[in-house]
């Protein structure tokens, strides 16, 4: 497979940069999931963020999208720049910032009572894009067509989703999030469900997806991060499996030269 | 029945060995008595369903023979004379149940969606019990709280308010009892609605939560997440639900007896009284005095069976293409 790891650019042009996590912390009530977590994702490119079970991986992702808030308890602290604006501001709207920050979930979760064609323009309808019926199939279409599972559903747009294999319906579900032509889209262990031909079918996708949207990933497949991603942080819970960011850089290096000797011994297998 | 057993050398083969039947006698015999128990106490249901139906039938059948299919929609019902007629009975249980499960209905799912969806904790788990606790009352005190408390309050306040604006449609027209077939519906209503509220909380409950997590990342507010995607997921138990009070509702005797008016007309105003098929059964059958007359009520029983069997057909033939048009098997 074509690798495409991109050189290691400074981080500081603004104009670079399409998310930004700022000391963000996160609680479940009164537990502590991840600790100060400061990133800068770069537009167009795809990050991974990869680490053991419960070092807050999937905590941090779910705070990027304010979609940690709707659990019961749940609580955030710290700021997510998006083009410069936290999303964290009490004047920011988290339901229009969800429109921007598309997510797709470890387990498919296509919507069982609505068809393939209903459930790409799921997003669309909420936001009240466009009520035409022609023009939300067009946006359906163009949708299914980025996640490249249009050839395999475009005879069937009207059949429950629920009939696709679990890859198709992971591809649905990327395309639904696209519908929304978000500027980000995060992606939670997308593949760890799926066998190993969704698997590369979807990361082929990602690559391609990152010409114009970027890509945040976690994944505690470490093949998987050094095969797709541009970028990637490792996390790694402390005593109290508080999490937090280890190392970030451009993927060849921590992949070939890690400065820190726990992210060494995370890609080389001594735990995790 | 002859009960096969292996004999014990035939494990010694290679094949009995591995073989199903390769127990021991103790296990096999264990292994069939407790299969052919489970079908006898599967079967009690089927004989019961079964001897139900024939008894009203046998017992109903001078009153099919006097008065044939016209039975159903006569209206007359003279013990006197000895003519009976079933059409205000059909009435008064078909309009009392409508009532009961549209009011119960759009409450009920009102309040499971709001005790499942958005209520806080400490809301939600104390009104889901009083719920509960209201679906154990027994029927006759809900009776008696309905002519006590329910009929003089629509008598005096619900009824002439609707009368006063909505009196130019027949339904709010004519006289007020304050006992009727609208007091009946609502009541009913009351209690079947814990039936309702609860078991569609727990289906929304169970709603897996990827499911609104997917809606809130597409930027669904929380009331579009429960209302085009929780909602519709749990929709199928929900009709389940839905039939299951109306079941009750259509059977329930005692406290529709006791605030109906029990008169056996049709009457287009529901402020008017009414009758219902159970009870005309429970007041009238101990005066029954000609084998006519006992017949006549028996065939009201088998015409309410008949009405509840066809309700529940009817709902598990709509869930049954719900859960198909969603792709799953039922």
């Amino acid at each position: 497979m074509q690798t495409t790891i991109v050189t290691a650019k400074t981080v500081s042009t603004s104009t670079d940069i399409a998310l930004s996590a700022r000391s963000v912390s996160a609680w479940y009530g009164a537990k502590q999931a991840i600790r100060g977590v400061s990133l800068d994702f770069i537009k167009n490119s795809i990050t991974a963020i990869m680490g053991p079970s419960g070092c807050g991986k999937t905590t941090f992702l779910r705070c990027l999208n304010r979609i940690h808030e709707s659990a019961l308890t749940a609580r955030t602290s710290g700021e997510v720049l998006l083009d410069g604006v936290n999303i964290y501001d009490p004047e920011v709207n988290p339901v229009v910032t969800r429109r921007r920050i598309g997510m797709v979930f470890q387990r498919p979760n296509p919507f069982p009572t609505m068809s393939i064609l209903e459930n790409v323009i799921a997003g669309p309808r909420y936001t009240g894009m466009t009520k035409d019926p022609r023009e939300l199939r067009e946006i359906a279409e163009d949708a299914l067509r980025r996640a490249a599972v249009y050839d395999e559903v475009a005879d069937k747009l009207n059949s429950p989703a629920l009939a696709l294999s679990g890859g198709q319906q992971q591809r649905l579900c990327i395309a639904r999030a696209l519908a929304l032509q978000p500027d980000v889209l995060l992606m939670d262990e997308p593949t760890s469900a799926l066998d190993p031909l969704s698997t590369l079918k979807i990361e082929e996708l990602m690559e391609r997806l990152a010409a114009d949207v970027t890509v945040i990933i976690v994944t505690h497949n470490l093949q998987q991060a050094a095969r797709i991603s541009h970028y990637t942080g490792f996390m790694l819970g402390d005593e109290n499996r508080v999490g937090s960011v280890v190392e970030f850089g451009p993927t060849e290096r921590i992949f070939t030269h890690p400065k820190d000797s726990r992210t060494e011994d995370y890609i080389t297998g001594r735990f995790g | 029945m002859s009960i096969e057993l292996d004999s014990p050398r035939s494990v010694a083969t290679a094949s009995g060995r591995l073989s199903q039947r390769a127990l021991t006698t103790r296990q096999a015999i264990a292994d069939r008595l407790f299969r052919i128990s489970l079908v006898a106490a599967t079967l009690v249901f089927v004989a019961i369903i079964g001897g139900l139906f024939v008894e009203l039938v046998q017992g109903s059948w001078d009153s099919i023979v006097a008065f044939g299919p016209a039975f159903l929609w006569s209206s007359e019902w003279n013990p006197v004379t000895n003519h009976f007629g079933a059409l205000p009975f059909i009435f008064g249980t078909v309009v009392s149940s409508a009532i009961a499960i549209a009011v119960a209905g759009v409450v009920g799912i009102s309040a499971a969606v709001f005790l499942a969806e958005f209520a806080p904790r400490a809301v939600a788990r104390p009104i889901s019990f009083l719920i509960e606790l209201l679906a154990a009352v027994p029927s006759v005190v809900f009776g008696l709280w309905g002519l006590f408390v329910l009929a003089p309050i629509l008598g005096h306040v619900a009824d002439p308010f609707l009368q006063r604006y909505f009196g130019f449609l027949p339904i709010f027209s004519g006289t007020i009892y304050g006992i009727g077939l609208l007091t009946a519906g609502l009541l009913l209503a009351l209690m079947i609605v814990p039936t309702v509220a609860a078991i569609a909380r727990d289906l929304i409950l169970a709603v897996p939560n990827e499911l609104r997590e997917a809606s809130i990342s597409l930027g669904a507010t929380r009331w579009e997440t429960a209302t085009r995607v929780v909602l519709p997921s749990a929709r199928a138990g929900i009709l389940g639900a839905c039939v299951l009070a109306l079941g009750r509702a259509l059977g329930e005797t005692i406290a529709v007896t006791m605030v109906i008016g029990n008169r056996p007309a049709i009457s287009a105003s529901l402020f008017a009284p009414a009758y219902t098929l159970s009870s005309v059964i429970a007041n009238e059958f101990t005066e029954a005095t000609s084998s006519l007359y006992l017949s006549a009520l028996l065939e009201l029983g088998l015409i309410l069976f008949i009405i509840s069997v066809a309700v529940n057909g009817i709902a598990r033939l709509m869930m049954w293409s719900m859960l198909r048009a969603q792709g799953r098997r039922p």
